[in-house]
């Protein structure tokens, strides 16, 4: 394993230089001189360079005849027997990159009494569904899940495998990334094929967004990814659409657990998902108390959203922790973002600042939402919402 | 009871933004601290240490100074601190570094519950524990909100979904990631700060963990960056003026303007 620079190739062009994120090349004596201490071996040199002249070996084997992968799955997500919406998102990307590849789309989909959920499956663009069934397998558990995952990729060698970037898609596939032995890359937002290699190129936001970065799984199979829900557009259903329904027999072996599902609680106080949501009404300390936030939920409930808020007022107990956006709470890419109050501190941006239309509304003028807002309005949100609701009201008249 | 916590150094990304002019990232000023949310799985294993009792120890693996969130652990309460460092783990991806991490753990011995935190802020990945649990071949229970109990070799938690919460049973040993809604860390006292400066940090190489070659650092990462870019700019807004009335007609407009409402 190393990094090394080809003085031969070097021309000092410097490009190197400023593709090094940690700041570790620099030109002495017109060659590049690479710092082995700050370097982190990212490898994100390697590629500017026009003239080969950076070398990044690694010893590592990869996996075995990698020419014997094909096909693109998905990891259908099921909640109490109903496929829910990543699934389909990860249908829509999946079958650009299938299509691209010119190879089938697949889906596995594993439950309880779930072949009627199939169809679904065929007619937003799956070729065939492993179907795997077991009354154990109702609900999620991460062993017996990704140990049959786990075989299905053994057993059928797909080349790329999509699941959902959601609480049960980041538990199960990170254990049969482990248990294979290939890449994953969390969180994507950015999903494409490499036109000179047929490389799934995998783009993501680090550094809580504030830098984009794409990342490849080169020597391993398959190249695995969790998408971001939201982003990727659904698969349009198409009725007259069909498939290959494969099910797939469990032996009881791979249905041990080592932990139980006991029961499942709901707790949304205004039962919408944020992360599902098209629209959110957030607020923050503005609101100055949990009494205020019917103005929020009168307006979200007008424009079908949901409500969020800001680490400042989840830590004041106005709103349960589940409401919270932002770094330490969830990252939301709703189409609209109505931020009431908020001054928009830069962990609560990292968490919306990808929006599609953001609104703000606050007494501050120079608060920070404003430089990230699509629309702003500068004044009293007690003046505000009510004006805005009155508005919509009117419009529904 | 022995209680495992993993945690990692990472740059306070609040603070991260890739220079325009030159495309690389800005550093100078940022600070390193102990990922925000590995501060709840530190506090969650002192506080069952306090409950159930046995030891806490902290395990990091990264360059010399990830030394200081070590210490930093201490101060919170904890009773030992391993480093993995080594030349050899650095370019690891969430793979080789769950890897490592198994393996000092391993070496470490009579473990009952590794905690780990939600995620790393700086990568967000959360992939770290659910590699930890495979390779040590042990259950896992992922963004657990709350402890309930643990009696008799089994641990019954609260975890996270979308919509609220699950709860999950689980059979010691156990790998579990905790969120930010399990508990309120505790600042160091003086106490801890005055053991923290005197600890001992237990320091391990590649070869201490024996750790095959291939599989730490670079060597062990199916996966590569290659590209990293700023994120495209948002568009100037447009801030309306007026008494309320007159900004939401605007608003309105706008916003029907571009089917929205």
């Amino acid at each position: 394993m190393s990094i090394q620079v080809i003085t031969e190739k070097c021309v000092g062009c410097s490009i190197c230089v400023k593709s090094c994120p940690y700041g570790a090349i620099e030109m002495v004596d017109k060659l590049a001189v690479i710092d082995h201490d700050a370097c982190t071996l990212c490898g994100a040199c390697v590629e500017p360079c026009k003239f080969d002249a950076i070398i990044l070996r690694r010893e590592h084997h990869g996996t075995d005849d990698l020419s014997s992968y094909a096909g693109v799955w998905v990891c259908a997500e099921q909640k109490k027997g109903k496929i829910q919406s990543v699934t389909y998102e990860l249908l829509g990307a999946g079958r650009l990159l299938a299509d691209d590849r010119e190879v089938e789309l697949s889906a596995i989909l594993i439950g309880n009494n779930i072949e009627s959920e199939a169809g679904d499956l065929f007619s937003r663009g799956a070729d065939k569904v492993y179907l795997v069934e077991s009354e154990s397998l109702a609900d999620f558990l991460d062993e017996p899940y990704s140990r049959i995952v786990s075989r299905l990729i053994r057993e059928y060698k797909p080349e790329i495998v999509l699941t959902g970037a959601t609480s049960i898609g980041r538990s199960l596939i990170p254990r049969v990334a482990a248990e294979i032995n290939t890449g994953l890359t969390a969180d994507c937002t950015g999903l494409s094929i490499d036109e000179d290699r047929g490389l799934l190129l995998q783009t993501r936001p680090a550094f809580g967004g504030n830098i984009m970065a794409t990342i490849v799984c080169e020597d391993y199979r398959p190249q695995m990814a969790t998408v971001r829900h939201k982003v990727m557009k659904e698969a349009i259903p198409d009725p007259e659409r069909s498939g290959e329904l494969i099910r797939v027999a469990v032996n009881p072996d791979e249905l041990l657990s080592r932990t139980r599902f006991l029961e499942t609680v709901d707790e949304l106080e205004y039962a919408v998902n944020i992360t599902e949501a098209d629209i959110i009404v957030s607020g923050g300390r503005g609101m100055k108390g949990p009494e205020n936030y019917a103005i929020l939920q009168e307006l979200a409930g007008l424009l079908d959203g949901a409500v969020g808020a800001s680490r400042a007022a989840v830590d004041a107990d106005w709103i349960p922790y589940s409401h919270q956006v932002g770094q330490t709470g969830k990252t939301v890419q709703p189409k609209v973002y109505i931020a009431c109050g908020i001054s928009g501190a830069i962990q609560h941006l990292v968490g919306m600042q990808s929006s599609e239309i953001i609104i703000a509304i606050n007494k501050d003028p120079e608060a920070p939402i404003f430089s990230v807002a699509t629309y702003g309005m500068v004044g009293d949100l007690f003046e505000i919402v009510p004006a805005l609701i009155k508005r919509l009201k009117s419009r529904q008249k | 009871m022995n209680i495992i916590v993993c945690i990692k150094q990472v740059p306070d990304t609040t603070e991260v933004r890739i220079n325009p002019e030159t495309n690389t990232l800005v550093r100078e000023g940022v600070e390193s601290i102990i990922n925000p949310f590995d501060l709840y799985a530190i506090e969650e294993g002192v506080r069952l240490k306090e409950k159930y009792g046995g030891s806490v120890t902290v395990i990091s693996m990264g360059p010399p100074q990830v030394e200081n969130a070590l210490r930093e652990a201490i101060s919170l309460g904890v009773d030992e601190a391993i480093h993995l460092c080594d030349r050899a783990f650095a370019g690891a991806d969430t793979w080789a570094t769950s890897y490592a991490l198994a393996r000092g753990i391993e070496k470490r011995k009579d473990y009952d519950i590794i905690i780990c935190g939600k995620q790393a802020i700086d990568g967000d990945t959360a992939q770290v524990g659910p590699g930890i649990a495979i390779r040590l071949d042990v259950p896992q229970i992922m963004y657990v909100k709350k402890i309930e109990e643990i009696a008799d070799g089994i641990i019954r938690a609260q975890r996270m979904t979308e919509e609220g919460y699950d709860i999950i049973e689980g059979d010691l040993p156990v790998v579990i990631s905790v969120v930010k809604e399990i508990n309120e860390p505790r600042l160091p006292s003086l106490k801890g700060k005055m053991k923290a400066k005197k600890a001992e940090i237990i320091t391990w190489s590649a070869a201490d963990i024996e750790a095959d070659e291939q599989l730490i650092g670079l060597n062990g990462s199916p996966t590569q960056v290659v590209k990293i870019f700023s994120p495209p700019a948002r568009e100037g807004g447009e801030i309306f003026q007026g008494e309320p009335e007159e900004m939401v007609e605007q608003l309105a407009q706008a916003l029907e303007r571009q089917k929205i409402i």
